[in-house]
């Protein structure tokens, strides 16, 4: 694929991948990983065997427990949730019979696949993934071009280990400027989304880059890449450098000796060419963004935690109207500050932000501290790995003796399905990706923030600013 | 892959931006792995009300003539969020078979297309005139696959575009799958060319 033309990390990906050009601007598309959860890979396994079909690369598949699982402690011992039950049976059975590898609940590496596929090295810089699951992209962060899918291409994926896909059009979306202290990527994810829209990725691939970019850690990465989805993005990228190959390297399922050090020299070979061709710029001041919270139901009702909750008369048509219904549904008031808000809950999981280095910045706020009484306060480690990593650490302790719960690693209260639940709470601050109508469940109010920002709300017992609480 | 190639009806509008496929099926309405018994599902934080799942009667698929829209016009960013196939099943099972917006979740879209349902994106404003027409409950639109065109009672048309291959799959009702499996000899010769110049993509993921 020798080409003499500037091309981004996106299209380097994409040639190397591309097993034929089917005109159009579509592309046969090799993928290097398939993951399944078993929320979406049932129907799709199921589609499989009802059309007579099988793995095309059966060890290229992996199939992980997480979404439909309880997290309280000791499920191992409980018989699964009723409604958990059909999605985590089901999928058993049918990877069984499709030969595909299933991380279980007892398996020590379970926990959300977009956490544990970086965190095991089941997913590498320059890989092409799929999964049926719209936070796929997340693995973007170590410069894999990851994208979530439907179940019925799942199929494709599954019987052939290809997909078709046009060509996206790219974008680079530049952080300029160095993040100040108290802010963290959840809260540039939010900035950029309240800045553009929650369109406004419009299908393309993104690449992140520029200076606050490069100085965050690959975990900083993937929640990034994790809120692409939020912002309208096909999917997002961000370049693999020294950070990412010292973080990549070691993991279980990296190459080891010399296959490393060839990997690392096609990674090395991925970043974008001076010169290349984006269809579309943007551009954040890294150094203006403070810790961010949502006051609507969409990310993109995003401010500034000193800021107020926006008027909606400032808006027209549409957008106003959609205004309006949040602020009814999320109870509050234009013109209201967003911190001093009370809360009832304060949720840090999901596979934004639930990894060590996020888990350690929410412990610096809460060590000492108790949570506000009245507040149900649930800390969900992204993987077992991590929840064992950060027992190492004493972090579980510091939680625990703070009033907040410690649980098993699971897609938890990042979405409701009936299993987990906050009981009677309403309003709750969370570090999650998604402040849907309903989403953590009927009636709930969710703002979305960094862990920082959850950790120092649930100590105060209302929406609180993260630098203010670490002073002290 | 369901076939479609022309569907001519009245238009049901929901023009609001960024609705959700958590609000088109909540997770909670998701209870078995199957693919089937979503219609009654569609939209139900909004189709139903209080205890007994009575039915919201302001809600617009609640009233006549929309009950039976096979068409949908909704505000931008239609379909954003979760990857959850169930919405489009929802839709589908529902009834409608096009929905006209600025702009599509870019997975739901591709969810549609596999399902019988056909992703038509027009500009903001064309949208916003049809939605404001739309709630009269006689606006009869014609969506065209095969001409890529909407055409309005008037005869006023619009073009959109849906990829060439995608476009022949619908009008066909042709099967993904074994389209791609009559290009297995290009993917046999890619794999064994990757496998040479990438071994560590192919080393099996360890135990
Ligand atoms: S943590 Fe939430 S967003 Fe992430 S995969 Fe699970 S349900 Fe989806």
């Amino acid at each position: 694929m020798s080409n003499a033309k500037p091309r981004t990390i996106v299209g380097k990906v994409w040639d190397l991948h591309e097993i034929a050009d089917l005109g159009g601007g579509q592309s046969l598309l090799h993928l290097d990983r398939i993951f399944l959860h078993e929320r979406t890979g049932p129907a799709l396994l199921a589609g499989l065997a009802g059309a007579g079909r099988a793995p095309a690369h059966r060890e290229l598949v992996l199939g992980i427990v997480d979404h439909a699982v309880e997290t309280l402690p000791g499920r191992l011992q409980r018989s699964l949730a009723p409604g958990a039950n059909v999605f985590v049976t089901g999928f058993r059975e049918r990877a069984r019979a499709a030969g595909i590898r299933l991380l279980d609940l007892d398996d020590p590496r379970q926990g959300i696949v977009h956490v544990v596929a970086p965190e095991q090295g089941l997913a590498l810089p320059g890989f092409t993934v799929v999964c049926p699951d719209s936070h796929t992209g997340t693995v973007g962060g170590l410069g894999a071009l990851a994208w979530g899918i439907g179940s019925t291409e799942g199929e494709h994926a599954v019987a052939t280990q290809t997909l078709v896909r046009r060509r996206p059009k790219l974008m680079r979306v530049e952080f300029t400027g160095r993040l100040p202290a108290g802010a963290g990527a959840k809260d540039m994810a939010l900035a950029l989304i309240a800045r553009f829209g929650a369109a406004g990725g419009g299908g393309h691939a993104i690449e992140f880059a520029g200076e606050a970019v490069g100085a965050l850690p690959v975990e900083g990465r993937l929640t990034l890449c994790n809120m692409a989805v939020e912002f309208g993005a096909w999917t997002a990228i961000v370049a693999p450098d020294d950070t990412t190959i010292g973080w990549v390297a070691g993991r279980p399922a990296a190459p080891k000796g010399e296959l490393l050090d060839r990997a690392v020299a096609h990674w090395r070979s991925l970043a974008s060419d001076d010169g290349a061709r984006w269809d579309a710029r943007r551009e954040l001041d890294a150094s203006a963004i403070a810790p961010m919270v949502t006051w609507g139901t969409s990310p993109e009702h995003a401010v500034a935690i000193d800021a107020v909750v926006p008027d909606p008369s400032a808006a027209t048509g549409a957008a106003r109207a959609a205004m309006e219904r949040a602020l009814a549904y999320m109870d509050i008031r234009p013109g209201q500050a967003i911190a001093g808000l009370p809360i009832d809950a304060a949720f840090i999981g999901s596979c934004t932000n639930s990894r060590l280095p996020e888990l350690r910045e929410a412990a610096a706020v809460v060590r000492g501290r108790k949570v506000a009484s009245g507040v149900k306060a649930i800390v969900v480690p992204g993987s077992s790995t991590v929840k064992r990593e950060a027992e190492a650490e004493g972090l579980d302790r510091v939680f625990r003796e703070a009033g907040f719960e410690w649980r098993e690693s699971g897609c938890s209260l990042c979405f409701f399905a009936g299993i987990d639940s906050f009981g009677d709470a309403r309003r709750v601050v969370t570090s999650t990706n998604r402040n849907f109508e309903g989403r953590q469940g009927p009636g709930v109010r969710s703002h979305l923030a960094s862990p920082a920002t959850v950790a120092a709300s649930a100590i105060a017992g209302r929406i609180a600013d993260p630098r203010a609480a670490a002073g002290g | 892959m369901e076939k479609l190639v022309r569907v001519e009806g009245i238009a049901a509008p929901l023009h609001r931006p960024n609705i959700d496929t958590d609000l088109i099926i909540p997770s909670r309405e998701i209870t078995s792995p199957g693919r089937e018994g979503y219609g009654e599902k569609l939209f139900a934080p909004w189709r139903y009300a209080g205890p007994g799942r009575r039915e919201n009667p302001d809600f617009v698929l609640n009233r006549e003539p929309f009950r039976r829209a096979p068409i949908l016009i909704a505000g931008d960013n239609f379909g954003c969020g979760s990857s959850r196939e169930m919405a489009v099943w929802a839709i589908r099972q529902f009834g409608i078979r096009a929905i006209v917006t600025p702009s599509f979740g870019a997975i739901f879209r591709a969810n549609c297309l596999r399902n019988g349902v056909l992703p038509v994106e027009l500009p903001a404003d064309v949208v916003a005139r049809l939605a404001a027409r739309a709630e009269g409950g006689d606006l009869v639109l014609a969506v065209d696959l095969e001409a890529c065109r909407v055409t309005e009672p008037d005869g006023t048309a619009h073009g959109f575009a849906v990829g060439e291959r995608e476009r022949e799959m619908m009008l066909e009702g042709l099967d993904d799958v074994a389209l791609t499996l009559r290009r297995q000899g290009e993917i046999d010769a890619f794999e064994a060319r990757d496998r040479a110049a990438r071994p560590w993509a192919w080393a099996p993921p360890r135990d």
